[in-house]
C-alpha cells in the first residue's frame, strides 16, 4: 500500500505491506535507527515516537495508520543549534547508561512536558509508566526530567 | 513480534466499514492497541483489517440532557482532559485517564476498549457500572444495546460481525470510585471496583473477576436492603468465578473485591 | 589538579542521545540471510519427526534440523559437570526446555522467517517434566539418562560436618528463603550478525564477554581463534546474562556458522518472548539455614544448605553456589560456619550469572537469619549486627575469603544517621499502638560481596597517536558502565592530557589483543588498573625519547601534568607537549617508543555497606509501598562518583525487583507462565522511589587505584533491606517469614498463615 508520512520534517513516500509496523518502516524503510524495539507486548516504550506530536509506541502502530501524518523520532530532536533542552538535560543528569531505551524516554520525556510544563515528581514517575529501563534505576532519568522543565523544554 | 499478513482497507463512511466488514474473518481497527497486540503475538490473525481511524466524525462528547453521548472513536487521552466528561461524568474522565499509560492514552480508543471486552477493562467495568447503552450500526441499520446484554464472554460482545460500535451514551453522574489493584502502574487490573450512586441506586462494577466486567449484584441488593459498608462488601465475590493467573489467585482476587468494595462504598 | 574522584559527564552519551547507537541490529549487512530459530513448546520430550515441507515451500525458505547442523555438543564447561550435561547446538533426540532450538529457518528477510518458523511441525512424545529442583534431586525424572543424575554440582563439602556445630548457643533459628528466578531482561534483546569471506568469520554480538566468545565461536565452528573475528560494537546491557560463550548459548554458534555453510550473512534478533525463554535467568535457589547464638546477641554458628536451579543445562550459572557459600558468612565474624550446596537441572530456561550472581543469596539468606536471630532474643537488629561485625582487615572467613578492607560499623553509623532510624522506630510504634491499616516497616541490610571473584586478569594498551593523542585498547567491555569515560580519566590523569584527547577502543577482538570483558564488577580494578600502569609505562618511556631530543638525562626528564609538557626537572624551558613529542616521533620512526601494554591480573576484592528500606504494608490488601532506600555503598577509591551512584542505581533497581515485583515462574508441565512483559512485572519509574545514595571510600591494597567493584553492590545491598523491611513490618501479625517477591498476595497469605 502506497503511504506518505512526514518524517522529521521531510515527506517520505513508500509502499508498504499493511502488516508494517511503524517502528520497523522507520528503521528499515527510512534507516532510521534510533528507534529501538525492545519487547513484542507495547509493554517497554523503547520504540517511542512523537505522531502528529504525541507520544506513541511505534511497535503497535502500522505504518499505514500514519499515512498522512507527522512523525519526530530521536533523530528529528537536534537541531544545528545543538541538543534538544530534553537530551541535554539526559546527559548532564547521567540519565543514560546503555543507551538502548534512551530515545523512548527522551520522546516520552518531550511529550510529558508539552502536556504538563511543570510536574511534580510524581507526575513524572506516572507519566513515564510506559518506558521501561534496566540500567538506571530511574532515579537520574527522573532528575533529568525535572531539570529539562526547569529549563522551559 | 510480525503479524501474519493481511489485507488492509481504509473505511471513508460508517456505511463503507459495514460493507468492509462484511468478508470473513475481517477485523476492525481503530486505535490498534487491542487489536495490534493480539497480531503481533500470532493470536489473532484476521484476513482484513477496516481502519475506521479516519471516522473523525466519531470522535466527540456531547450533553444531551441528563445524558452524555461519547463518539466511539474518542480517545482516551481525550476522554481524561474533556471539560463536558470530567463536568458531567468525571468518573468515566478520571477512568480513562489512568489506562495503559500515556502513549497507550493517545492512541486507545474507548469504543475500541468497549469492542474488544476484556474482562478487566476499566472503561468497559465503568460503563457496565453505569447501565450505558452502545449504539451500533450495522447493515440492519443502528441499534442500541444496554450494557448489561453487550459483554457475552471473555472477549465477545453482542455486536454482530458486520456491526460498527459507534456511540457510547451515559448518563450524567456525580461522584463514584473506582479503586483499582495492580502490581504496575501499566497493568491490567489485578481486581478493580467501581461504585457509583446513580438516581438513588448504588452501583457496583467489578473488573477482572470474571469471564466479563460484572456488576455485583449482591452487594447492590445488600446496600438497597440497609447494609453497611463492610457487610454489602462481604458479598463481592458472590457469584464471581475470579480467574487465577500471573496477576494473582483467585482467592486473593476474591479477597481484594472485598477489600476494595468496602472501601469503595465508604467513599462514595 | 587531577581529574580522578571528579563527577565527569560521559564522553560516550552523544551518541545515544542522537540515535546513533551502533546495536548488531542497526549494522548494515548487505544481502543477509535472515535467522529464525522454531523452538520447543514442551518442557521435555523426545522429538519424533519434523516436517519441514509446508516452511519450504514458501519461496527463498531453508529449514535446517539437527541433521543438517554438523556441529560438536556446546558444553559442558569445564567446571566439572558430568560429561553428558552439554547441550546440542540444535535438538537432536529430544528437547529439555521451553524454547530449546528445534530447526533453523533461513529466509530473506524477517517477516517470511516468521511466517516459516509457524509452520514448521515437530511431532513430540512427551516426557514427564521435572521443574521443581527439590523433586529434580530425587532422581527420578533424569534430564541426561546417561549421567544418571539430575545433579550437576556440588561444593566441597564441609571439612568436618559437625553434629556439635549449635553447641552452646542459646537460641537457634532455622528456616527457608527461595531466592526466586528472574529474568535478567536488558532492554536490548541479542542481536548476532555474522559474515565469512577470505577464510575468516567475522560476528558481531550483543555480548559482555567478545574474546572468550571469539574463542568458544572458533572452537565450535573448527577454525582458529586467529580466523575468527568478534565485534562488539554497543551492548545494550547485559547484567551477566550475555556472557555468552559461558551461558550455554548456541544461536551465536549458529549464526556464526551458518554464515560460512550458506556462504552468505547471516542475522538474527530475538523477539523479547524469546529472549524471556532463551536468555538465560538469574537465582533460583532455595536457602536453608540455621543460625545460633547467644542471648545477649553474639552469633557463634551458621549453617547454609543451597539448592540451586541451573536450569536444563548447567553453565556458569551452575558454579554460583560455590560463590554463594564462599561468602555465607556476610559480614559478620562467625567462627562456627558450614555451607553447602547442590545444583541440579530442571526442564527450565538455564540460570546463568545474573547480577550478582551467588553473592546477592548469600546475602539474602544471612540478612534474613540475623534479623530473625534478634527478633528471637528480642535485640534491636541494628545493634545484633553491630555486634557481629568483622572488625579487623585483612579477614579470612571460615569459608575462606580474605575480606581485604572494610568498616561495616561506620557504613551502620552512616545509614542509621542518614535514614534517620530512631524516628523512624517512633513512628513504627505510633502506627503499631493505633493498629493502623498501614504499617511501617524498617529493614536492615549490611552486605559484603566478592568482585573479580575469579581472581582475573585483564589488558590495557596505551598508543599515543602522531597527534599528541592517546588511544587506549582494552579487554574490558562495557555495555552501559562507562568506560569510554571511567579509562580514559584513568589514562589522562596519567599522562597529564585533557579527557577529550583520551579515546577508549574496546569490542574488536582483531583490534584488542586480549580480553576477559566485563562482568564480576572487576572492570576497573583490573582493567582500569592495567591501563593506568600501560599509561605509566608510555611515560617513561616518552622520557627516553624526550631525553634524546632535549639532549638530557632520562632521570632528569619529568612530566608535569598540569600542563602535559616534558621538560628537565628544575628548567620548564626547554620543554616538549605530547603532540611535539609525537609529532617529531613519529618523523624518526620512533612513534612505536609511546606505546605499552600491561596485563593486570588482581585480586578479588569486597565492596561492603549498609541499605535501609523504609516500607509502609497495607495489612489489608498486603500491597507494599516502598518508601524510602537509603543505600550506602562502600567500593573503595571512586574514580567517577557519578558512574559509580549510577551502578548503585540501577543495581538497586533490579535488588528492589527481586523482593517486590518479579518472579519467573512456569507451571507444572514446564510452560513459562510469565514469558513476556505484561506477565513478568518488571517495574517502572511509577513503582519506585528515589534513592538515597551515600559515598564511603575505604581503599584496597589490591590494585595502584584503591579500588573495588560496585556494579553488583546496589543489587546484593537492596533485595534483603526491602524483605527484612516487609517482615519487620508484619511482626505485629506474627509473621516471620514472607515469600519473595513480596507482591500483595504474597503478604497476604503471609498474614493469612500467621492467623491460622
Amino acid at each position: 500500500m502506497k503511504i506518505s508520512i512526514t518524517v522529521n520534517g521531510t515527506e517520505q513516500d513508500a509502499d508498504v505491506e499493511p502488516r508494517t509496523l511503524l517502528v520497523y518502516f522507520l528503521r528499515e524503510h527510512l534507516g532510521l535507527k534510533g528507534t529501538n524495539v525492545g519487547c513484542d507486548t507495547t509493554s517497554c516504550g523503547a520504540c517511542t515516537v512523537l505522531l502528529d506530536g504525541e507520544s506513541v509506541k511505534s511497535c503497535t502502530v502500522l505504518a499505514v495508520q500514519a499515512d498522512g501524518g507527522e512523525v519526530t523520532t530521536i533523530e528529528g530532536l537536534a537541531t544545528d543549534a545543538g541538543l534538544h533542552p530534553v537530551q541535554q538535560a539526559f546527559h548532564e543528569n547521567h540519565a543514560l547508561q546503555c543507551g538502548y531505551c534512551t530515545p523512548g524516554f527522551v520522546m516520552a520525556s518531550v511529550s510529558l512536558l508539552k502536556e504538563n510544563p511543570n510536574p511534580s515528581e510524581e507526575e513524572i514517575r506516572l507519566g513515564l509508566e510506559g518506558n521501561l529501563c534496566r540500567c538506571t534505576g530511574y532515579h537520574n532519568i527522573l532528575k533529568a526530567v525535572q531539570a529539562a522543565a526547569r529549563a522551559g523544554a | 513480534m510480525i503479524p501474519a499478513a493481511f489485507d488492509y482497507a481504509r473505511a471513508a463512511s460508517i456505511d463503507e466499514a459495514i460493507e468492509l466488514l462484511g468478508r470473513e474473518d475481517s477485523k476492525v481497527l481503530a486505535g490498534g492497541h487491542s487489536l495490534l497486540p493480539l497480531l503481533k503475538l500470532r493470536f489473532a490473525r484476521p484476513s482484513l483489517l477496516v481502519d475506521i481511524g479516519r471516522l473523525d466524525d466519531l470522535r466527540y462528547v456531547r450533553e444531551d440532557g441528563d445524558r452524555i453521548g461519547i463518539g466511539a472513536l474518542s480517545r482516551h487521552a481525550d476522554l481524561a482532559l474533556d471539560p463536558i466528561l470530567a463536568q458531567g461524568c468525571g468518573l468515566l474522565a478520571r477512568t480513562a485517564g489512568n489506562v495503559g499509560d500515556p502513549q497507550v492514552r493517545h492512541r486507545g480508543t474507548i469504543g475500541g476498549s468497549v469492542a474488544h471486552s476484556d474482562p478487566a477493562s476499566d472503561v468497559a467495568t465503568i460503563l457496565l457500572t453505569l447501565d450505558a447503552d452502545f449504539v451500533a450500526h450495522g447493515p440492519d441499520g443502528e441499534r442500541t444495546i444496554p450494557a448489561a446484554d453487550f459483554f457475552t464472554g471473555p472477549f465477545e460482545t453482542a455486536l454482530g460481525p458486520q456491526e460498527l460500535l459507534t456511540e457510547i451514551v451515559v448518563p450524567k453522574v456525580e461522584g463514584g470510585r473506582y479503586l483499582k489493584h495492580v502490581r504496575r502502574q501499566q497493568d491490567w487490573a489485578t481486581v478493580a471496583v467501581a461504585a457509583v450512586r446513580l438516581n438513588g441506586d448504588v452501583h457496583v462494577g467489578l473488573a477482572a473477576m470474571g469471564a466479563t466486567p460484572l456488576r455485583a449484584r449482591a452487594v447492590e441488593q445488600a446496600v438497597a436492603g440497609g447494609a453497611a459498608p463492610a457487610d454489602a462488601a462481604a458479598h463481592a465475590a458472590e457469584g464471581a468465578e475470579p480467574p487465577s493467573d500471573f496477576a494473582g489467585s483467585a482467592e486473593y482476587r476474591a479477597h481484594l473485591a472485598q477489600v476494595l468494595t468496602r472501601q469503595a462504598l465508604e467513599q462514595i | 589538579m587531577s581529574i580522578l574522584g571528579n563527577r565527569v559527564l560521559r564522553t560516550e552519551d552523544d551518541r545515544f542521545l542522537r540515535g546513533r547507537g551502533t546495536y548488531v541490529e542497526n549494522l548494515d549487512l548487505e544481502g543477509a540471510a535472515s535467522i529464525t530459530f522454531v523452538r520447543s513448546l514442551l518442557a521435555h520430550a523426545k522429538i519424533g519427526g519434523i516436517d519441514k515441507s509446508t516452511a519450504e515451500a514458501i519461496p527463498g525458505v531453508r529449514v535446517l534440523t539437527a541433521d543438517d547442523v554438523d556441529l560438536p555438543t556446546f558444553g559442558p564447561l569445564p567446571f566439572g559437570f558430568p560429561d553428558d550435561m552439554g547441550r546440542p547446538v540444535v535438538a537432536k533426540d529430544v528437547v529439555r526446555f521451553v524454547g530449546e532450538i528445534v530447526a533453523i529457518v533461513v529466509s530473506d528477510d524477517r517477516a517470511t522467517g516468521a511466517d516459516a518458523a509457524e509452520l514448521v511441525m515437530v511431532d513430540y512424545d512427551p516426557l514427564p517434566v521435572v521443574v521443581d529442583p527439590q523433586e529434580a534431586l530425587k532422581d527420578e525424572t533424569l534430564l541426561f539418562p546417561g549421567a544418571g543424575t539430575n545433579v550437576a554440582a556440588r561444593t566441597q563439602p564441609p571439612a568436618a560436618n559437625a553434629d556439635d556445630l549449635f553447641e552452646g548457643c542459646d537460641v537457634t533459628v532455622s528456616g527457608t528463603l527461595v531466592s526466586q528466578r528472574l529474568a535478567p531482561c536488558p532492554l536490548e534483546p541479542r542481536s548476532t550478525a555474522a559474515q565469512f569471506e577470505d577464510g575468516r568469520l567475522t560476528v558481531w554480538l550483543s555480548t559482555q564477554t567478545p574474546h572468550q566468545d571469539r574463542d568458544a565461536i572458533a572452537g565450535m565452528v573448527g577454525m582458529e581463534p586467529s580466523e575468527v573475528r568478534v565485534i562488539a560494537p554497543d551492548v545494550g546491557g547485559g547484567f551477566g546474562a550475555k556472557i555468552v560463550s559461558s551461558s550455554g548459548l548456541t544461536e551465536e554458534i549458529m549464526v556464526s556458522w551458518l554464515a560460512r555453510e550458506l556462504g552468505r550473512p547471516t542475522r538474527w534478533t530475538e523477539t523479547r518472548s524469546e529472549s524471556m525463554l532463551a536468555l538465560p535467568h538469574g537465582r533460583a535457589m532455595k536457602l536453608t539455614y540455621t543460625i545460633g547464638g547467644s542471648k545477649e546477641g553474639k552469633v557463634l554458628a551458621y549453617k547454609l544448605d543451597v539448592l540451586a536451579d541451573c536450569g536444563a543445562y548447567p553453565t556458569l550459572g551452575a558454579i554460583l553456589a560455590s560463590l554463594t557459600t564462599l561468602m555465607s558468612s556476610g559480614v559478620y565474624d562467625i567462627p562456627r560456619l558450614e555451607a553447602e550446596g547442590t545444583t541440579v537441572v530442571t526442564n527450565t530456561t538455564q540460570i546463568a550469572a545474573f547480577r550478582g550472581a551467588g553473592r546477592p543469596e548469600a546475602i539474602q539468606v544471612i540478612e534474613c537469619a540475623v534479623d530473625r536471630f534478634a527478633a528471637e532474643i528480642g535485640m534491636d537488629p541494628a545493634e545484633v549486627r553491630r555486634l557481629n561485625y568483622v572488625g579487623e582487615f585483612p579477614h579470612k572467613t571460615a569459608s575462606g575469603a580474605n575480606y581485604d578492607s572494610g568498616d561495616y560499623t561506620g557504613a551502620l553509623d552512616l545509614a542509621l544517621r542518614s535514614a534517620g532510624y530512631e524516628e523512624l522506630r517512633a513512628e513504627q510504634k505510633r502506627r503499631r499502638d493505633e493498629q493502623a491499616t498501614k504499617q511501617l516497616g524498617i529493614g536492615l541490610s549490611s552486605y559484603v560481596e566478592i568482585t573479580n571473584p575469579l581472581g582475573e586478569g585483564e589488558l590495557g594498551e596505551v598508543e599515543m597517536t602522531a597527534g599528541g593523542e592517546a588511544i587506549v585498547r582494552t579487554g574490558s567491555f562495557s555495555h552501559g558502565q562507562g568506560h569510554e569515560t571511567s579509562f580514559a580519566m584513568v589514562v589522562a590523569d596519567r599522562l597529564g592530557l585533557p579527557l577529550e584527547k583520551v579515546t577508549v577502543h574496546k569490542g574488536d577482538t582483531d583490534e584488542v589483543a586480549s580480553g576477559t570483558g566485563t562482568y564480576g564488577s572487576k572492570s576497573l580494578q583490573i582493567g582500569g588498573t592495567a591501563s593506568a600502569a600501560a599509561a605509566e609505562t608510555v611515560v617513561e618511556q616518552a622520557k627516553q625519547v624526550v631525553a634524546d631530543y632535549l639532549e638530557a638525562n632520562p632521570q632528569d626528564v619529568v612530566l608535569d601534568k598540569g600542563l602535559g609538557r616534558f621538560h628537565v626537572a628544575g628548567t620548564a624551558d626547554p620543554s616538549m607537549s605530547w603532540e611535539e613529542l609525537a609529532t617529531r616521533a613519529e618523523g624518526d620512526g620512533r612513534l612505536e617508543e609511546l606505546k605499552a601494554a600491561n596485563e593486570f591480573k588482581g585480586q578479588p576484592t569486597f565492596p561492603f555497606g549498609t541499605h535501609i528500606a523504609v516500607v509502609e504494608v497495607d495489612s489489608e490488601t498486603g500491597q507494599v509501598e516502598l518508601q524510602r532506600m537509603v543505600c550506602v555503598d562502600d567500593a573503595g577509591t571512586i574514580v567517577n562518583p557519578m558512574l559509580a551512584e549510577g551502578q548503585v542505581h540501577g543495581g538497586v533497581g533490579i535488588g528492589v525487583a527481586q523482593a517486590l515485583y518479579e518472579h519467573y515462574t512456569f507451571g507444572d508441565d514446564g510452560t513459562p507462565l510469565t514469558g513476556n512483559l505484561v506477565s513478568y512485572a518488571f517495574p517502572s519509574a511509577a513503582e519506585l522511589p528515589s534513592w538515597e545514595t551515600i559515598e564511603m571510600e575505604t581503599p584496597t591494597p589490591a590494585n595502584p587505584l584503591g579500588a573495588k567493584g560496585i556494579g553488583e553492590s546496589g543489587t546484593i545491598g537492596s533485595t534483603p533491606a526491602v524483605y527484612n523491611a516487609v517482615v519487620d513490618a508484619l511482626a505485629p501479625f506474627g509473621v516471620k517469614h514472607v515469600d519473595m517477591p513480596a507482591n500483595g498476595e504474597n503478604v497476604w497469605r503471609a498474614i493469612q498463615e500467621a492467623k491460622a
